[in-house]
């Protein structure tokens, strides 16, 4: 009974955080983006620093009228948000915030494979949205999400599998227990390319161009509207959470931390991903919209190379430690 | 038959095996659905169910890792190229009247002849060895590794060679239609293009084949 009891509150929390942090991120895209582009539009709603901006979007979001067009598959086209945002919640259990027994939903002993691997199914939910939505630009956001994530997967999986080696083993807590100070240089080309790779396969900016609204209006989303749109832009922010919270977990030490890390451990990993979050959101505003070419030239020709490279010299390292 | 089997009947199925069975069913019906169904990207979609059924089944054995890597490769790059392939060529919404072969009565023959040959090998084989499924994992990570590198390298370094034979085959067959169409205005693009795509086909290869990442150097090379 304990244990079940155990089990249940631990998933309550998981819960209850997966539905915080995507909004906690959104709201502060919302603030970041109107400081660094003299943006007055959030800043108004409800008048203190326009707080109540977001509540605002809900309210817009929750009394649209839920449309499905009418040459659409519309099981497939209903169904394709709840696959983009569950995923993010199966891999948000597995991953560790403190060092204690009770920090992380649930241990699972191939944890990479398992946070990589479930993320993976997560991007069936664009595909199967482009192509139900019977619209051109749809089926041109998913085509390009398509190409996107077949690209940009693989030095993903190579970037986590350094790590993976240089820990010795495929356990997420196992992995942060085996951090050093000294892994930070030695797989921060790993970690620039996992970061790179994930932005990617979220479609954030400099990567969007499967939601380019200059040339395909909202690509796979174009025909959504009301909630099942809202649920698509939960499913970005879910993934920010996850790719910062995997990023701070493989390659930056989790909750070690230059002091405190006894009780205040779970402190440093939320710092960790916070200041990562920002740093999607800074290079949203920041960066112009990579071309398909050479978003695919980017992919193939350097991260992967990047990737091997790392792997090579974590094996080196390794066998020279050993 | 030795002590172990004797404890296990199949009449006192416990709970794990009652799962195990009705995944199955699920899994079998999924997979009848993708070859009957009308619908080509239903197809593909009920393709996922299908192997994610399979990655259920492999986790009712405790093969964690094994059940993982099933996901990652057959759900999440397989079954994407499988609809990135159907939307470049042809995807229509509804029924697709073309979508049936005169094959069809063969294709069940070899089906059925298949899956007989596999269930009578594999029941053969294993018919008294029973899995512990409340002692320690035995298909973890550690588990896998170890037995896949020490007792099983030579078949695993064969079917690398396989899989390197598939890529330059690939290569082969690029290069070819490469030449064909000739040395146009438009080349520099197409090339692009087609390197592109394969490149994409060969990093999904790769990637069932971990720990050979030379191939793929090798044939970006041969592309350029």
């Amino acid at each position: 009974m304990n244990d079940a009891l155990d089990v249940a509150l631990r998933l309550l929390v998981v819960f209850v955080a997966f539905l915080a942090l995507p909004l906690i991120i959104g709201q502060t895209e919302h603030k970041v983006m109107a400081h660094m582009q003299g943006r007055l539009g959030p800043m108004y709603a409800g008048g203190f620093h326009g707080w109540a901006q977001l509540v605002a979007d809900g309210v817009k979001f929750a009394q649209k009228e839920d449309i499905v067009p009418a040459d659409a598959d519309r099981r497939v086209f209903q169904l394709a948000p709840a696959i983009a945002l569950l995923p993010y919640l199966l891999v948000l259990v597995a991953i560790p915030v403190g060092p204690q027994e009770g920090a992380v939903g649930e241990v699972v002993d191939a944890g990479v494979f398992f946070v990589l691997a479930v993320m993976g199914v997560g991007v069936l939910g664009p595909l199967m949205a482009g192509w139900a939505s019977a619209n051109k630009f749809s089926l041109l956001g998913g085509l390009r999400t398509a190409a996107q994530l077949l690209a940009y997967e693989l030095p993903m999986l190579l970037a986590a599998a350094s790590v993976a080696m240089a820990a010795g083993t495929v356990s997420l807590p196992g992995i942060v227990n085996a951090f050093e100070w000294w892994w930070l240089p030695w797989q921060i080309v790993g970690a620039l390319v996992f970061f790179v790779a994930g932005l990617a396969e979220l479609q954030r900016p400099p990567f969007d161009m499967p939601v380019a609204d200059s040339e395909i209006i909202f690509g796979a989303y174009t025909e959504y509207t009301g909630l099942r749109f809202a649920l698509f832009l939960l499913a970005e922010y879910a993934g920010i959470v996850v790719l910062c919270g995997l990023t701070t977990v493989l390659f930056l030490g989790g909750w070690h931390g230059p002091w405190g890390a006894d009780g205040l451990g779970w402190v440093w990993t939320l710092l960790k991903t916070a200041v990562l979050a920002f740093v999607v959101i800074w290079l949203r505003v920041s960066y112009p919209r990579l071309r398909e070419d050479q978003l695919q030239k980017l992919s193939w020709t350097f991260l992967v190379p990047l990737a091997l490279a790392q792997i090579a010299l974590t094996g080196i390292v390794k066998v020279a430690i050993n | 038959m030795n002590l172990a089997a004797q404890h296990h009947g199949f009449l006192s199925p416990t709970g794990v095996e009652i799962a195990f069975l009705l995944v199955g069913l699920v899994t079998l019906g999924a997979a009848v659905v993708t070859v009957t169904t009308k619908q080509l990207v239903h197809a593909a979609l009920w393709l996922v169910v299908a192997l994610g059924g399979l990655a259920v089944e492999y986790l009712l054995l405790s093969a964690e890792f094994i059940a993982w890597v099933q996901v990652l490769i057959y759900v999440g790059s397989v079954v994407v190229l499988l609809l990135f392939g159907l939307m470049l060529t042809r995807a229509p919404i509804g029924r697709s009247p073309d979508a049936d072969s005169g094959n069809r009565w063969v294709a069940l023959g070899v089906a059925l002849a298949a899956a007989a040959a596999l269930v009578w090998v594999v029941v053969d084989a294993f018919r008294t060895q029973w899995i512990d499924l409340d002692g320690p994992a035995q298909g973890s990570t550690d588990v896998t590794g170890a037995i896949l590198f020490r007792h099983w390298v030579l078949p695993f370094e064969a079917l690398s060679v396989l899989l390197l034979a598939a890529l330059v085959g690939a290569i082969v067959l690029s290069r070819k239609s490469d030449r064909e169409s000739g040395r146009t205005e438009q080349e520099s693009g197409k090339s692009d293009r087609e390197s592109g795509k394969t490149d994409r086909k060969s990093g999904d290869r790769t990637r069932a084949n971990h720990g050979t990442q030379a191939p793929q150097q090798a044939r970006k090379e041969g592309t350029r």
